[in-house]
């Protein structure tokens, strides 16, 4: 049940920028980019009119939510401000985890956890069982237990495949699935 | 709170073209020679004496609307006019150059002058775009050492500019800056030691550099005639101490508003001094350390019971809710309460709002959800202006406030004359229901923060709910739109909006048809902003008849092409028409110029643009 550091995050990440670009570039790239998407995406609008906005967001629907520059219309000097706002620590993130076969479900606070290794090994310690290791290419082959997740758009994905602060924002609730059934969410190329 | 709310007429632009240039002699002016032995007397001429009389008489004219009227009667009156007119109001700073206002109007005593447009709040204007006091000081220097009043808004300051005015004005009395930058507190200490007859000294979201200069201990010994003390966005610690014997001895200080570095303990040490204050900013509202259990803790209440005459309310900036109800004793006299920097939620809120009968103004922020806002409906029935900020100001973030809080304002606060809503989610229904329920509305600002999002319960676009507040809201002069719009909204805007003099739009709109509506439609537009969207050259060549009346228009990322730009240079010369492009890489280009913003201007294109800004 070693979880060491053997997720690989770092080869899954997704960036923007050239290799060897740092973190604090890619936003300014993204904000560039996206200051063109959205007059065409206009025309899109009308057919998806109940989907949510980011039907626009070609470009970067593969990040995490990147801004557009200057939007929504609030003075910088008001959202730094309100910056070291308490209220989302105060109040934790907890998500649901059903384990399939289970009678009821439990809560975790997604917050607590600094990463993949310490939430899975919370999971196991929750339900008393194995979820294996992670691997990009075989998911969590060969496992009993694979936890998946629901992420924003209702969609099941597989926990481990997106950096852990995109995870954190993304997901709804957890479900730990056999693994036998988890086969299919393999991230194999 | 912020200063627009005491000087709504600033917003609006009435600043007529000048009709003939410099003032000369009216032909009509003959002198006759009196009778008698005195060669050298010349009676004054009919002419003459219409003038003085004139002169006396105008000096009541105080607004300036009239006052442009009567410049406009005839070259007599319009020298009169100019020679009694003491406030003036400089719209847009690039629009007339500081020699032909200070050639026309020679005995000024008051002056607001306003910059950048409103879009560079939003980083979309690249710094070191313009809008410099420099140069309008130099001519102020020269001409008006007797001015009192000075009004800034969107201007680039220097602590040179401000060391300058402290110098050249003796006898200013008051000094307001409004969303400016480029100064320090070093700036701030030359208006504190020189300017000895300060009254009002309000510093409002600027961005103001620490210098770690102690600007506060530059004030004069002597007891001064403060009455308003605004430095609420001074984002750098201030010497207590002397800020306490400063307040000591300003026995005239009715405004008082702190900046975030001012603990709760320190703002107890300055209300029991100064239990006069009418508006008061309350700094951080949280201690410096945390009170251990059982600790005496500082009596706030009888701070706040003590201060009788408290009216506004603000600052809260890092409160810890539980602080909150020490202002109980004031709540029932409040008429403007400030909590936009306040995340408390809806429990929080309604044992305090519920004691404001009396407000007026109201600014929060959507942490009180929903039912915060029914607290507030149910609450304060007087209510004319209300501001609902956004906690997390992003795309998709959870709404806590929605078409319900909307609703519930509407139906209760049917006084209301001002909004402006940031939300996730929004129907027309809640919108048309405010049109209905509050015709007094002369500002409708709705930002639905996500980009193109329509109606959340029946998938329609807003542009219903919009064109009924323009259709029902016959007072209507200030619009914002947001949310999915096609162009049938713009079509009600340029039908209904026949008041309107600001209009906002972002990511709005189908075709040129969209803008032409406005163009065509809105007679009174002064000011039009408009981001992202789909809107060309044929469009912006509907506005041309219109185009000198207004005060400027802004479009970026819209498809306006730099020929179209071209023609309308040409054929409008009297209009500046600058065309800004941000960085981009080598191998983009795009047909599109980035940004367009275009104002009349007496004076022709500005000698001080930047690289990146091109005058056609």
């Amino acid at each position: 049940m070693a979880h060491e550091n053997e997720l690989n995050l770092k080869a899954t990440e997704l960036r923007l920028g050239l290799p060897g670009t740092d973190e604090s570039e890619d936003m300014v790239s993204i904000a560039k980019n996206n200051k063109r998407a959205s007059p065409e995406s206009v025309e899109d609008s009308g057919s998806k009119a109940n989907s949510a906005a980011k039907s626009g967001d070609h470009e970067t629907s593969s990040a995490s939510k990147a801004q557009i520059v200057g939007w929504p219309p609030v003075r910088s000097y008001r959202k730094n401000n309100l910056q070291s706002k308490k209220a989302e620590s105060e109040s934790g993130m907890y998500v649901k985890v059903s384990m399939d076969g289970a009678p009821y479900l439990r809560k975790v606070d997604l917050k607590v956890y600094n990463g993949y290794p310490e939430l899975l090994m919370a999971l196991e310690n929750m339900f008393k069982l194995s979820i294996g290791e992670y691997s990009e290419r075989e998911g969590y082959e060969g496992s009993e237990y694979a936890p998946a997740y629901e992420d924003k758009d209702g969609d099941l994905m597989l926990v481990g495949d997106v950096p852990w602060d995109m995870f954190m924002s993304s997901c709804k609730r957890l479900r730990i699935m056999r693994g036998s059934e988890a086969k299919g969410l393999g991230c194999a190329v | 709170m912020s200063g627009s709310d005491n000087r709504s007429e600033m917003s609006e632009d009435e600043e007529l073209p000048d009709l003939g240039g410099d003032a000369t002699h009216s032909s009509n002016s003959t002198a006759v020679s009196g009778g008698g032995g005195d060669q050298n007397y010349v009676s004054p001429s009919p002419d003459q004496v219409l003038e003085n009389v004139l002169e006396n008489v105008l000096c009541f004219l105080t607004s300036r609307r009239d006052r442009n009227a009567a410049s406009l009667v005839c070259k007599s009156w319009y020298r009169a006019e100019a020679l009694t007119r003491s406030e003036l109001f400089i719209g847009n700073c690039y629009s007339v150059s500081p020699r032909r206002v200070t050639n026309r109007f020679r005995l000024v005593k008051a002056i607001a002058i306003k910059g950048k447009p409103r879009f560079s709040d939003f980083s979309l204007l690249p710094p070191d775009w313009g809008a410099h006091f420099g140069p309008w000081l130099s001519a102020m220097a020269r001409s008006y050492r007797a001015l009192e009043k000075l009004y800034l808004k969107r201007m680039s300051v220097t602590d040179e500019d401000l060391a300058i005015a402290a110098h050249s004005f003796p006898i200013l009395k008051e000094l307001v800056m409004v969303c400016c930058e480029g100064f320090g507190t070093s700036g701030l200490a030359s208006v504190a030691s020189e300017c000895r007859q300060i009254r009002v000294l309000e510093l409002m979201d600027s961005d103001i550099g620490d210098d770690e200069e102690d600007w506060i201990s530059c004030f004069p010994d002597n007891v001064t005639c403060l009455e308003s003390f605004i430095f609420d966005c001074v984002e750098a610690p201030i010497n207590f101490e002397a800020l306490e014997q400063l307040v000591a001895r300003s026995p005239s200080l009715k405004k008082l508003r702190l900046n975030c570095y001012i603990s709760i303990g320190q703002l107890y040490r300055l209300m029991i001094r100064a239990p006069q204050l009418t508006h008061l900013g309350t700094g951080s509202f949280s201690p410096l350390e945390i009170v251990a259990q059982g600790e005496q803790e500082l009596n706030y209440f009888s701070a706040f019971a003590a201060c009788k005459s408290l009216i506004c309310l603000s600052g809260f900036r890092e409160i810890i809710p539980d602080y909150l109800s020490a202002i109980y004793p004031v709540c029932g006299n409040l008429t403007s309460l400030n909590l936009s920097y306040a995340n408390i939620n809806a429990e929080q809120l309604k044992p305090v709002i519920c004691q404001c009968h009396k407000l007026q103004t109201f600014w929060v922020l959507d942490s009180v959800s929903d039912e915060g806002l029914q607290a507030v409906s149910a609450a304060c029935k007087d209510l004319r202006e209300l501001r609902v900020f956004p906690v997390q100001a992003l795309e998709d973030a959870e709404g806590p406030v929605s078409e319900v809080g909307l609703l519930a304002i509407s139906e209760g606060c049917r006084k209301l004359q001002s909004i402006l809503y940031f939300c996730q989610r929004m129907t027309n229904a809640a919108v048309v229901a405010m049109s209905k329920n509050c015709p007094d509305l002369v500002v409708f600002r709705l930002c639905i923060m996500g980009r193109h999002r329509p109606d959340h319960i029946t998938g329609e676009p807003m542009d219903e709910g919009f064109g009924a507040i323009v259709k029902n809201c016959k007072k209507l002069t200030r619009l914002a739109v947001s949310g999915l719009l096609t162009d049938r909204a713009f079509s009600y805007i340029g039908q209904y909006g026949k008041l309107l003099r600001t209009l906002s739009v972002a990511f709005a709109g189908n075709t040129d048809l969209g803008l032409k509506y406005l163009l065509e439609g809105c007679p009174k537009l002064q000011k039009l902003e408009i981001r992202d969207s789909p809107f060309g050259d044929s469009a912006l060549f509907a506005g041309l008849q219109h185009y000198y009346n207004m005060r400027f228009l802004w479009m970026s990322s819209c498809k306006v092409t730099r020929l179209g730009c071209e023609e309308i240079a040409r054929q409008l010369p009297g209009l500046v028409v600058e065309v800004i492009t941000r960085d981009r890489e080598e191998n983009e280009t795009s047909e599109y110029v980035d940004t367009l913003y275009m104002y009349r201007s007496l004076d022709g294109p500005r000698a001080d643009a930047p690289r990146f800004v091109h005058i056609l």
